[in-house]
């Protein structure tokens, strides 16, 4: 009993707090990173103000965020008002609990045999925060920035979509876990031979979140602050962790499928076993910590999309390159050819 | 629910006030837009908010004092703000500045006309979500004002020009610190446009927006970069030349489809031709007196006069009316901005909301002028 006990409830409870908290203190923080990597890259110091070189800056962001007014928009829907920041943060959360950050048993919360399955349905979850958020507004810029959401979110899940079907081809599972065992037991890690897939995938993960060059829902020139111009204090706070933690995911998503999640380079090639002396779970953090930089490289380097293109480029460009990719992908394995 | 009847009556247009609390209107622009989704049916610009009534102010002051009141209107160029006032008053008394006075008047002209284009382009940019840029040109334009401050103590409303001439002779050393940042500037200049010019999406964003050929764009009366991204060779430096510009060489860089990307080509050749005349100027810089001989009290004869120079953003004009006393009867300025302002709702019709940013900051416009 006290075995079933510690197995099924301690131990999965305890790591999800220590998941959340640290994922909570991993986006917070990444908008500290992000502050100071852009300053660099713009010739400016960035945060330095508050604590050794700002470190506590995103400590003393939450905090004015806590004490800030909470205000509703007097002719907002009160009820959908509050249910949208819920309804964004909620999900982004949650997905954390399939991914695996290292090898069994521990590194992960739970290893469902649909994980990939299960992200996608959950992450798209979000998008009824953007929108019903931006319609309980009130607000013509809220609106606009909620409905540019809906159009680009739906657009870009498809093209997502088949990326990721191309990895579970090769892969043969929909387990996170059994995909990254896969690219072990294959040798190489699947950004090698699904290359366009993972291009896709990452264009598309970077539309999924919002961000530069497609962050045209909150696009400050043109629609002040988007969908959430009404929103202040902590509801505030929970679509910004919400879209640096949907950050992580993508990037966590892109990890795991593309660059082998904890595995370290070349799995199978004896001569670089001395990488081993790096833990899996480090190999994990790094990788996604490269694509949080490019993330952040990007914001630093391009204009923003106008919305119709936006549309255009998922619809027109990434969508047929998608089916070619999957079908020439879907040709070389039941060709039995092995990745 | 306004926005939920609307939509519940059948209402497929929408009005939207874009500004004058608003990120990307340049200051306190305020736009009507009637959109439709995201597509503009009609924008309708509202001014009026930064209006200081410096045209009646001008009446009130003397001659000399109106100088610091043109230094306010377009906040980012005031020294070609100046260089049309002091140019009036000189063309209606009749004074001949001397050529020192003239070359330092075309360097510090030449000099706000970049700084001015370059606040332009890193607005523009950002408005059209390239971060970067705004802050890699701002340190060049850091340098201007500091040649600036160097020279007459201020960095933006500078007052650096009198009837008559400069009021100082360039300070030691100014020409050869001068020099040093124009040779600069291009390696500069090619840095920004590496990150624009060839970016597909900067050019998926101004290409075809805002057309406005060159038949339209000059019964609209503009002037200026707008004019000339429409593929019109008209420069007042060119066709009415004014201090020495007649002594030096420079091109008129023109477009040819008057979109939005041609306007930014347009000024970014016309930062290089900036530097070209900088160059000569410095060195040509003749020796001699900085002022021209002018009464104490500056009292130009019964008549009127219009005078205009070429500012960064187009024509500015001055018209002045003297009654013979020490303070102008009247006088009227005629500020591109506000001219070309006019065609905005021209330009946005049929584009998307995202376009109208791209728009306003096609047209560099500066409220403090539009307003006065």
């Amino acid at each position: 009993m006290n075995e079933l006990l510690w197995t099924y409830l301690a131990l999965p409870l305890a790591k999800i707090l220590v998941i959340l908290l640290a994922l909570v203190l991993l986006a917070a923080y990444m908008s500290w990173f992000e502050r100071k990597l852009l300053a660099y890259m713009q010739i400016r110091l960035g945060p330095n103000r508050v604590g050794p070189k700002g470190w506590l800056q995103p400590i003393a962001d939450a905090l004015k965020l806590f004490v800030k007014e909470d205000l509703t928009p007097s002719f907002g829907e009160k009820l959908v008002f509050l249910l949208g920041p819920c309804l964004i943060i909620v999900p982004a959360l949650v997905v954390f609990s399939v991914i695996p950050f290292g090898p069994s048993p521990h590194l992960f919360i739970t290893d469902v045999n649909i994980g990939v399955l299960f992200i996608l349905a959950v992450s798209s979850i979000g998008v009824y925060g953007i929108i019903l958020g931006g319609w309980a507004s009130n607000n013509k810029f809220s609106l606009m920035g909620g409905l540019r959401s809906a159009a680009q979110l739906i657009s870009y899940e498809v093209p997502m979509g088949f990326a990721v079907v191309t990895v579970l081809l090769l892969a043969k599972s929909l387990s996170l876990v059994r995909i990254v065992e896969a690219q072990k037991q294959a040798g190489v890690w699947f950004v090698l031979p699904a290359f366009v897939a993972f291009v896709i995938y990452f264009i598309c993960g970077v539309a999924e979140t919002n961000r530069n060059p497609f962050d045209l829902p909150e696009a400050e020139s043109e629609l002040v602050a988007g969908y959430h111009t009404e929103y202040s204090g902590m509801k505030f706070a929970f679509y910004f962790l919400a879209e640096y933690a949907n950050m992580v995911v993508v990037s966590c998503m892109a990890t795991v499928m593309f660059f082998g999640g904890w595995l370290r380079p070349f799995p199978n090639v004896a001569a670089l076993a001395f990488l081993d002396a790096i833990p899996p779970l480090v190999w994990f953090l790094l990788k996604v910590a490269g694509f949080l930089f490019l993330y952040i490289w990007f914001r630093g380097t391009f204009p923003r999309y106008r919305f119709d293109q936006l549309m255009g480029l998922g619809w027109k460009v990434l969508l047929p390159v998608s089916l070619v990719n999957l079908l020439v992908v879907a040709a070389f394995v039941a060709a039995g050819g092995q990745a | 629910m306004p926005v939920l009847e609307a939509v519940l009556a059948g209402s497929e247009e929408m009005e939207v006030s874009f500004g004058p609390q608003h990120p990307a209107t340049h200051g306190v622009l305020r736009l009507v837009l009637k959109v439709d989704g995201e597509r503009i049916v009609d924008a309708k610009p509202i001014i009026g908010y930064l209006h200081r009534g410096t045209e009646k102010l001008f009446e009130r002051e003397t001659y000399p004092q109106c100088i610091p009141h043109t230094d306010r209107m377009d906040y980012t160029a005031a020294a070609t703000n100046n260089q049309g006032f002091v140019g009036a008053v000189e063309k209606l008394m009749g004074i001949t500045i001397p050529p020192r006075a003239a070359y330092i008047r075309m360097i510090l002209a030449e000099l706000q006309r970049i700084a001015s284009h370059i606040i332009w382009l890193a607005t523009h940019a950002l408005d059209i979500g390239a971060v970067t840029p705004f802050f890699y040109t701002f340190e060049e334009r850091e340098k201007i004002l500091d040649l600036f401050e160097e020279y007459c103590g201020a960095r933006l409303t500078l007052n650096t020009m009198r009837i008559g001439g400069v009021p100082w002779d360039l300070p030691e050393g100014w020409t050869d610190r001068c020099r040093k940042f124009v040779e600069e500037l291009p390696r500069k200049i090619e840095d920004w446009e590496r990150l624009l010019t060839n970016n597909r999406i900067w050019k998926a964003r101004t290409v075809g927006v805002g057309v406005i050929d060159a038949e339209k764009a000059i019964a609209w009366g503009l002037t200026g970069p707008p004019l000339r991204g429409s593929g019109v060779q008209w420069d007042i430096r060119k066709v009415f030349p004014y201090d020495r510009y007649d002594e030096v060489e420079f091109d008129i860089p023109v477009g040819t489809h008057g979109d939005t990307y041609d306007r930014y080509l347009v000024r970014m050749e016309e930062m290089r031709q900036s530097v070209r005349i900088i160059r000569q100027c410095l060195d040509k810089l003749p020796d001699g007196p900085v002022m021209a001989w002018v009464p104490k009290v500056i009292r130009p004869p019964k008549g009127e006069v219009y005078f205009s120079v070429e500012g960064p953003k187009g024509e500015l004009g001055y018209y002045i009316v003297s009654d013979g006393g020490v303070t102008p009867y009247r006088v009227r300025v005629r500020p591109p901005c506000f001219v070309n302002l006019q065609a905005l709702p021209e330009l946005v019709k049929g584009h998307l909301v995202a376009d109208v940013v791209a728009v306003i900051g096609t047209l560099d416009i500066v409220l403090g002028e539009i307003d006065r």
